[in-house]
């Protein structure tokens, strides 16, 4: 577990403000207790302070997982952000997108979103947006990238796709093996 | 009616291997057992009460399918009629249960969503208030969005009791020494809202995936993951608040689940398991700050229902640590343990723990106990039993 270094700093924080935006600084700056950005194994957690003190105890090779996982390198030292931040992604998302109840369960599988299972979008989404899916209840189902922006999505046919998958609550059962 | 008399050895010998006849052998069992229960009248006193005991094990070994080394064991936990609802219970699956995720919503609010879905619901009982069980569903209760965005877990009832007994509080540190897959650890995080630190240990690299899977699905901040064996700590990490040890276990209670207990668990699993058992409940032991302002509590149990692994690993933990005694579990309902069992006689405060059964309360057969420890030294009363034992040594030397 070491800090990330300048550069893996800048990888990191171009991905995730694609989502968040502006937003990062409350990550970092909070008012409960200070928290930080750590790298263990390629993966990138986020943990209180106490956490990470009373962690250091534990072994390189016999810690698995601390705080929340955000993500990870690739092997080409791009950052590939993993559906176990949807947390803090979903409570700061600047743009949001919300499904018919029965777009849940395609999206859910993996596929991307289509104009016909479009509840809700944010007014003002550029096109090639970060945003966080939400099913029309509100619960956070995932994340993707629009393919238009919200005015040219009203003149789109049903079937035309609105935002690209990128990761979804689904791969919690789908990926198990390869996330974790 | 006519009355039952006891097949000699010789025929039954014949029988066992010209045929397997199951209603003959049921027919058998229900004759033994009534006898058994009225042994004074019905009984045939020149063979004696044994006989009886012996051809009973012998035909229920094979019409539930167990070894007969196992069934013989169960059998003794129980009176003649009991053991049999035992049997017949462990025939029968448990319900499906879940656990509301009381980090991300609220039990009402979330029997409402899977009933619009489909599933038919209850509460568990008096008991617990985030606890529900499920009794019928159209959708795969384990893949609703629900389900991942995290708004329950599927948890046995039984599972939910370690973690009560416990009662963890906000802002303590707590360890769970075998904590796959997850479901005691998140409850624990839930109960404390997400502050403190919670340590969720397990020795199996394989099955921290989905602990961790669970936890990051359950929306829990405050935890460590590690892979250690757990019997390195406190080498490794100490002054804990609390300590739960789920202990692995040879699996007696959970036998509905897991029918292949019946026939691979030997004499020797119940020689090396409860000497893990006890090396792991020191090590939790030793694991506590007994200084802790709220806590200095260990919770110590299995889903096996043998005494060998749960009263008499626990009185093993109260001779070699005199510094915990057991106290209440906190839970109203359960049988109180053994303080004694066929000749072995454990410490009174025995009765302190409880065990749960499947033919009593429809969960998991279950054991818990809870010590709180009141100091941090014991040294003095140890070396005693080291003098001691070196004496008795010497003299056999001689």
């Amino acid at each position: 577990m070491r800090p990330l270094t300048e550069d893996e700093t800048k990888v990191f924080f171009e991905k995730l403000s694609k989502y968040i935006g502006r937003n990062i600084v409350h990550l970092i700056d909070r008012s409960d207790e200070t928290y930080y950005f750590r790298l263990h194994r390629d993966k990138v957690y986020y943990m209180s302070e106490a956490l990470m003190r009373q962690a250091i105890s534990i072994g390189r090779d016999q810690l698995i997982s601390l705080g929340v996982c955000f993500g990870k390198f690739t092997k080409s030292k791009k950052f590939k952000l993993h559906i176990t931040a949807l947390d803090y992604l979903a409570q700061y998302a600047k743009y949001k997108i919300w499904i018919k109840p029965n777009g849940e369960n395609t999206f859910l599988y993996g596929n991307h979103i289509l104009k016909a299972h479009l509840g809700r979008i944010t007014d003002d989404t550029p096109e090639h947006q970060g945003v966080v899916v939400y099913s029309m209840s509100d619960i956070p189902l995932g994340f993707g990238v629009t393919a238009r922006s919200t005015v040219e999505t009203r003149k789109l046919q049903p079937t035309d796709i609105v935002a690209f998958h990128q990761a979804d609550i689904g791969e919690y059962l789908r990926e198990q093996d390869t996330l974790f | 009616m006519d009355q039952f008399v006891l097949p000699d050895n010789q025929l039954l010998g014949k029988e066992q291997v010209e045929t397997e006849d199951l209603p003959v052998i049921s027919q058998r069992i229900q004759d033994i057992i009534e006898v058994l229960n009225n042994f004074k009248e019905l009984g045939d006193h020149e063979r004696g009460r044994s006989a009886y005991v012996e051809q009973l094990i012998k035909d229920m070994a094979v019409y539930y399918g167990y070894s007969e080394y196992l069934l013989e064991k169960l059998f003794n936990l129980f009176s003649v009629s009991e053991a049999l609802e035992f049997f017949e219970a462990n025939e029968v699956p448990r319900p499906v249960t879940i656990r509301t995720n009381t980090l991300r919503t609220r039990r009402r609010d979330l029997a409402q969503a899977l009933i619009n879905r489909g599933v038919n619901l209850e509460p568990i009982g008096k008991w617990t208030k985030v606890g529900l069980t499920i009794f019928d569903s159209t959708v795969p209760v384990g893949a609703t969005p629900e389900y991942l965005a995290g708004h329950y877990i599927l948890q046995s009832a039984s599972s939910f009791l370690p973690v009560m007994a416990l009662a963890p509080q906000e802002n303590e540190k707590i360890l769970d020494m075998a904590s796959a897959p997850g479901g005691k650890s998140t409850y624990i995080a839930a109960l404390m809202k997400n502050t403190g630190i919670i340590f969720a240990n397990d020795s199996n690299k394989e099955r921290t995936k989905g602990l961790v899977s669970n936890i990051h699905r359950l929306g829990i901040k405050n935890t460590v993951v590690c892979n250690y064996d757990g019997r390195e700590f406190p080498t490794v990490l100490g002054g804990f608040d609390r300590v739960l040890l789920d202990a692995p276990c040879s699996g007696t209670g959970v036998i509905s689940k897991d029918p292949s207990v019946k026939i691979n668990k030997t004499e020797k699993d119940f020689i090396l398991l409860p000497h893990l058992q006890k090396e792991l409940l020191l090590s939790a032991i030793d694991s506590v700050d007994a200084k802790s302002s709220k806590g200095g509590y260990i919770v110590y149990s299995t889903c096996s229902v043998t005494v060998e692994e749960n009263e008499a690993v626990v009185n093993y933990a109260l001779k070699k640590r005199p510094n915990v005694k057991l106290v209440l579990t906190g839970l109203d309902f359960g049988r109180e343990g053994f303080t004694n069992y066929r000749g072995k006689v454990f410490h009174p405060s025995l009765k302190l723990t409880r065990r749960f059964y499947p033919h009593v309360h429809n969960m998991d057969g279950f054991f818990v106990s809870k010590f709180k420890k009141f100091s941090n030294k014991y040294e003095l009363k140890r070396k005693n039993d080291d003098e001691d034992h070196k004496v008795s040594k010497t003299k056999i030397d001689k």
